[in-house]
């Protein structure tokens, strides 16, 4: 993390962030995603678990564009209401790390004192592959909505956490948070004022990131059926169950897989243009 | 000589530091179910008596130290408990499982770096560049890609479409090696090649780093060929962060292989684990996240000291 | 005869998002074999610019060479890049200004200096190091075959930049570029690289382009000087002519904001910097401050400091026994050069750092044993102002929020009489009340770092330390700011802990001056006392080797000290000595350690 990268102010305006070709792409993408998620009753031509055993397994035409599954219900409606799901999943899970991250890394950064405990503990989380740890946390809480979501932002919360450290430990030595303290200031005010007001944009670029992580993570543990409960569609079961006809029915794989690949390229795209944007040293160069 | 033993010594008092923090965290996972464990891996039907039977099986009666203390010399003395549903201790069972996870993970990291260094270093060379820009959007596109998913496209078009390999499984235990590896060749281009974009990016970036050093300036000065100054001066300092990133992906490759070895039906330890999940096997999924973690720990030390090798002013 | 190097009508333009901009345009001038000739100007004047053209360093496809750049006669925008390879490093040499990064840490120093002569002179790589020994001996390493195979960032700044001539003149180069070479070095030792390159450039009759922002060191090295502002060369002439009359008024005012040694006349108190008028380039000196020191109980009173901190390989005795006191008023400087110590000093006196031993009483309270709200009480007295203007201020907040934040945080004012006094606080430090809602990227350097003086001002302390605070501002800049800091004394009676590399400011803004190495004060004295009559030999070196703007002043010949200042690193078990101070005139104390060092200058 550069010092640069910490001290660009508000000021960039819409314009500089719409004239990033990677941030513009991704935010169309991903409004794309959420909007078809939020809409979904109303998109959706018809309702994800309604079953019609005479349709099933039919490839994709105009009355079901991307097909039907093995219980003749239609891909796409499920795929839509499926956004939900993986939206909703990912978002609690960048809220839990992130604030987790947050507490994590500015009290290991900015207390001298609380640095070596904190950062083992991060070292030791971060020792567990994030698919092993969030199915083990599943395993050990039981499979729901908000066990997936709390594993995975307990298993995602280090990587924010030691972001948030790196900065926190560049800002600390900076001048302007020397003369916060020469003036007297309390450390909650320093620390919500003049630290946590100055990580916004290296937390913003991760959080990006590990709401990507956090989806393709969603999907490898619905996947394996250790996931979101059964009777909500996801994109990872719909692979899963779909994959017992792949051979006759490759669409089942394929329509679900790409919902996965957009949304992630999405947040991908914003992250990196999020990166160029706030790391001057880059951006100016290209 | 003496200044690189101490910091090796260090960095080896932190490495158990680390290790006794990871089994304190597997510790706290299992113990954190809600509900008494064994009533809830036996399930709904079980009686008081088959549950009881069970908590002392797993130890489960003593207090909750004494248990944490006899879980850390378990560890010690290699006991990992034994399973509940496969018959076998966690240490055999895990032993079982090791080749394919080992052999997969072997293959995927060899592909990775073998594509991601070249076209790392050549994309940053020629920043910009048409070549340059292709890379950095497929390398965007791979991030984004699920490696079951790719998984099954492969399983779908080279095995299933072309016969070229084996859909799924590991062969039996008569199966040669050569066969084995055969199974392993899919499983190990769609984890490798998903890997390999994360080191690409993190290749091409630490390489954009390093030429706008001063040094390279200094080494352009001095009158070296390009070539010089890209393979001598910049790769050597690119090579810090790039260990770096090698040791990290190889954590994301076992990740990986948990999802992908159920994808190809192969019997290792990340299907193992799956297994046990869904079996609610609570000791084989505390022997399994323990041995991983360790294993992830020990590369971590291995790369410090190849840091140490790669960068003089670490070495002091 | 020929010019080793001529440039002739030299325009460079880089490739921005509205097309080809100049950034230089149509510059010429010309190095003769033996010759000296300096470019100068302050930051963003195009000089660096205008030397990496030469060698064509600057990245191709993103910027642009017009003109010819003749070596030797043969036009080097037309050599191919293999032509251009043998040039680089073989004709021509080229120093960097950072030397601590300008060497490529993972390879030996040998190496380094041997792969030019590899590449150049086919040596082969066991001849390339033995030779080498031998550049290393010239550029006066010590011990220099022991320290072939060691790595650069076990060299000190100035070490690295003696590696660094080394291996520009390691295939005797007929030109060597010099892009301020010496301004990250300590005062000191630009004077020992100075005296070398002048030296080697003797002994081998080779040009020297010689580029900086420093008109003190281009009055010691330069022939010829050559001034640019803004990419444009204003004035070329013989460097005696170019001080003596310069012709255009930049030039004029350029020379006229230079702090200079030993212009005090018979001031007693500290005395404003000339101003100049930006239309005509003419300065009025300025008038002697009337002195508000008082002579009552000091303000802040430090005995037996001592800042130490335990590092992997031993103890830094940053600050050792350090005593000094400071009246109402008054302005006690402590200079030094990089690692005396000077700032940790400032740092603990305002418990930046914590204190190892020794007190530190401010206004008549202890710093050390004060909790978090006494010290929230005597923080509100003594403010700090830093010396980087650019990381001074947070980005995020408006600087008339930064401003009022201390006032509310210690309740001294609502909000909207917060607002006034912003308002009354910006026009008090020169500018208008009506920017308080801009934030801190809208502002340059010097108004930055007039906004953070202003921030100090809103608690009315009564003591600031101000840590290096004009040292990083261009020299018309740095001048008014501190002439800013000297009518704020005067109007409010504040006292000044000014800390400071630049003996030039220093002597124009103290009452009294401290002198620091490695962690002790050395001598301590009234401002008169110190620069008139210094009586450490350290104090003495010190002042000898700050660079006079007068070419007819060059001094010829330096003590050459091929010695760093040593590091304040001590092993664990080490007790530093009890030292012992003579006064020498009233106020005017010198440490017992002179004949020391009187034997180490012989040696």
């Amino acid at each position: 993390m550069t010092l640069s990268s910490l001290t660009l102010p508000y000021a960039a305006s819409l314009r500089r962030l719409f004239g990033n070709r990677a941030i513009l792409a991704g935010a169309i993408i991903l409004a794309a995603v959420v909007l078809a998620a939020l809409l979904a009753p109303w998109i959706a031509p018809y309702a994800p678990n309604k079953l019609s055993i005479v349709n099933k397994l039919k490839g994709p035409s105009l009355s079901h564009i991307f097909g039907t599954d093995e219980f003749g219900r239609d891909i796409f409606s499920r795929a839509i209401f499926a956004g939900r799901a993986s939206l909703l999943v990912s978002l609690g899970v960048v809220c839990i790390s992130t604030v987790l991250g947050i507490v994590l890394g500015v009290a290991a950064g900015y207390f001298r004192r609380l640095d070596a405990p904190i950062s083992r503990l991060l070292d030791a989380m971060m020792s567990f592959p994030d698919i092993l740890l969030a199915i083990a946390l599943v395993a050990a809480l039981g499979p729901s909505l908000a066990t997936v979501i709390l594993a995975l932002g307990i298993t995602y919360a280090p990587r924010l956490a030691r972001i948030v450290r790196g900065s926190t430990l560049v800002l600390r030595e900076l001048p302007y948070i020397e003369a916060a303290v020469a003036m007297g200031l309390p450390t909650w005010q320093i620390l919500t004022r003049h630290v946590l007001l100055n990580l916004a944009s290296p937390i913003l670029v991760q959080a990006t990131f590990v709401f990507a992580s956090a989806m393709l993570a969603e999907a490898s543990l619905s996947f394996l059926g250790v996931g979101v409960s059964a009777d909500m569609p996801t994109w990872g079961t719909m692979l899963a169950s779909g994959r017992e006809y792949m051979n006759n029915a490759p669409w089942l794989m394929v329509f679900p897989g790409l919902a996965i690949v957009f949304s992630v390229l999405s947040l991908q795209l914003l992250g990196d243009g999020l990166r160029d944007l706030v790391d001057p040293r880059l951006a100016k160069e290209s | 000589m003496t200044k690189l033993a101490l910091a090796l010594l260090k960095r080896l008092g932190g490495m158990v530091v680390v290790l006794a923090l990871v089994a304190t965290v597997v510790f706290v996972i299992v113990r954190v179910t809600p509900g008494d464990p064994a009533a809830v891996m036996l399930g709904s039907d079980a009686t008081p008596q088959d549950i009881a039977q069970l908590r002392t099986k797993m130890g489960l009666d003593a207090p909750l130290l004494v248990q944490y203390f006899q879980f850390l010399l378990g560890i010690l003395k290699g006991d990992l408990g034994q399973s509940i549903f496969l018959g076998q201790s966690v240490t055999q069972a895990l032993a079982a499982r090791a080749e394919p996870t080992f052999f997969l993970t072997l293959f995927s990291i060899l592909i990775a770096v073998t594509i991601a260094l070249p076209v790392g270093i050549f994309s940053a060379v020629r920043r910009g560049t048409l070549f340059d820009q292709i890379v950095v959007t497929l390398t965007m596109v791979a991030a984004s890609v699920p490696s079951f998913w790719l998984g099954l496209l492969l399983i779908q078009t080279l095995a299933v479409g072309q016969g070229w390999f084996p859909a799924s499984g590991y062969g039996g235990p008569d199966t040669s090696f050569l066969e084995r590896l055969h199974h392993l060749v899919l499983p190990a281009v769609a984890l490798g090649v998903v890997n390999s974009a994360l080191i690409i990016r993190f290749t091409r970036a630490a390489m954009l780093d390093v030429l706008g050093e001063d040094y390279v300036r200094t080494a352009r000065a001095k009158g070296a060929t390009e070539r010089r100054v890209i393979l001598k001066h910049a790769l050597k300092n690119a090579m810090v962060p790039i260990i770096t990133v090698i040791g990290l992906s190889i954590a994301m490759l076992i990740a990986g292989a948990v999802v992908t070895e159920t994808v190809f039906g192969l019997p290792g330890i990340g299907n193992l684990v799956v297994s046990a999940v869904l079996r609610r096997d609570y000791p084989v999924i505390q022997g399994a996240l323990l041995v991983v973690a360790a294993i992830y720990v020990l590369i971590n030390f291995i790369v410090d000291i190849l840091y140490m090798l790669a960068d003089p002013r670490v070495r002091l | 005869m020929a010019p080793v190097l001529a440039i002739e009508n030299l325009t460079t333009s880089f490739k921005t998002a509205e097309g080809w901009r100049a950034v230089i345009r149509d510059i010429s001038l010309s190095v003769n074999a033996g010759e000296t000739v300096a470019i100068v100007g302050e930051s963003g004047s195009g000089k660096s610019v205008t030397a990496l053209s030469a060698l064509r360093l600057l990245p191709s496809g993103k910027a642009r060479c017009e003109g010819r750049i003749l070596l030797e006669g043969k036009d080097l925008l037309k050599a191919s890049e293999a032509e251009m390879r043998s040039v680089r490093g073989g004709s021509i040499g080229m120093i960097f200004q950072e030397p601590m990064t300008s060497l490529n840490p993972v390879f030996t120093i040998g190496n380094q200096i041997a792969e030019a002569l590899v590449i150049h002179q086919h040596l082969s790589w066991s001849a390339a190091e033995a030779e080498a020994v031998r550049l290393m001996e010239r550029v006066r390493i010590p011990a220099a075959k022991a320290r072939l195979n060691e790595y650069p960032h076990k060299f000190s700044g100035g070490m690295r930049q003696r590696v660094m001539i080394a291996m520009a003149l390691a295939c005797r180069p007929k030109l060597l570029i010099a892009d301020e070479p010496t301004t990250a070095l300590d005062v000191t030792i630009q004077a020992e690289i100075l005296y070398l390159i002048r030296e080697l450039q003797r002994e081998e009759n080779m040009g020297v382009l010689f580029i900086t922002h420093d008109m003190g060191v281009v009055a010691e090295v330069a022939d010829r000087t050559v001034v640019m502002f803004r990419g444009d060369m204003i004035e070329s002439g013989p460097t005696g002519q170019i001080f003596a009359a310069p012709k255009e008024v930049y030039t004029k005012s350029l020379l006229a904001s230079i702090p200079r040694l030993g212009t005090m006349g018979e001031a007693k108190a500290p005395r404003r910097f000339p101003e100049v008028d930006a239309k005509t380039g003419e300065a009025v000196d300025g008038r002697e401050m009337e002195d508000v020191a008082q002579t009552s109980a000091p303000i802040l009173k430090v005995a037996n400091l001592a800042v130490r901190f335990d590092a992997p390989n031993g103890r830094v005795h940053a600050v050792e026994d350090v005593s000094f006191d400071l009246k109402p008023g008054e302005t006690l400087s402590l200079v030094g050069e990089s690692g005396c110590g000077k700032s940790t000093t400032g740092r603990a006196v305002l418990r930046l750092v914590n204190a190892s031993a020794g007190s530190v009483v401010i206004d008549g309270q202890d710093v050390a044993s004060a909790g978090t709200k006494e010290l929230r009480a005597i923080r509100r007295h003594a403010q700090m102002i830093f010396q980087d203007p650019f990381a001074s201020l947070n980005p995020r907040i408006t600087i008339g929020s930064a401003i009022a934040e201390p006032m509310l945080s210690h309740g001294l004012a609502g909000k909207r009489e917060a607002r006034e006094r912003v308002a009354a606080l910006l026009e008090q430090v020169g500018l208008s009340g009506a920017v308080a809602d801009r934030y801190p990227h809208e502002f340059s350097g010097g108004q930055r770092q007039r906004i953070s003086i202003a921030r100090a001002l809103a608690l009315e302390p009564k003591l600031i330390v101000a840590d290096e605070a004009v040292s990083a501002l261009d020299v018309s800049v740095k001048a008014q700011v501190s002439n800013l800091l000297l009518d704020l004394q005067e109007k409010h009676g504040l006292s000044y802990l000014f800390i400071s590399h630049d003996m030039a400011v220093v002597e124009r803004m103290s009452h009294r001056v401290a002198v620091m190495y490695l962690g002790e004060i050395v001598e301590i004295g009234p401002r008169a006392a110190i620069f008139d009559n210094p009586q450490h030999p350290y104090t003495r070196r010190l002042i000898s080797a700050v660079p006079i703007p007068d070419p007819s002043r060059r001094a010829m010949a330096r003590p050459l000290l091929s010695e760093e200042i040593k590091s304040p690193l001590r092993p664990f078990d080490y007790v530093p000595p009890k030292r012992t101070y003579q006064e020498v005139s009233p106020g005017h104390f010198v440490q017992d350690t002179a004949s020391a060092w009187d034997e180490r200058l012989t040696a």
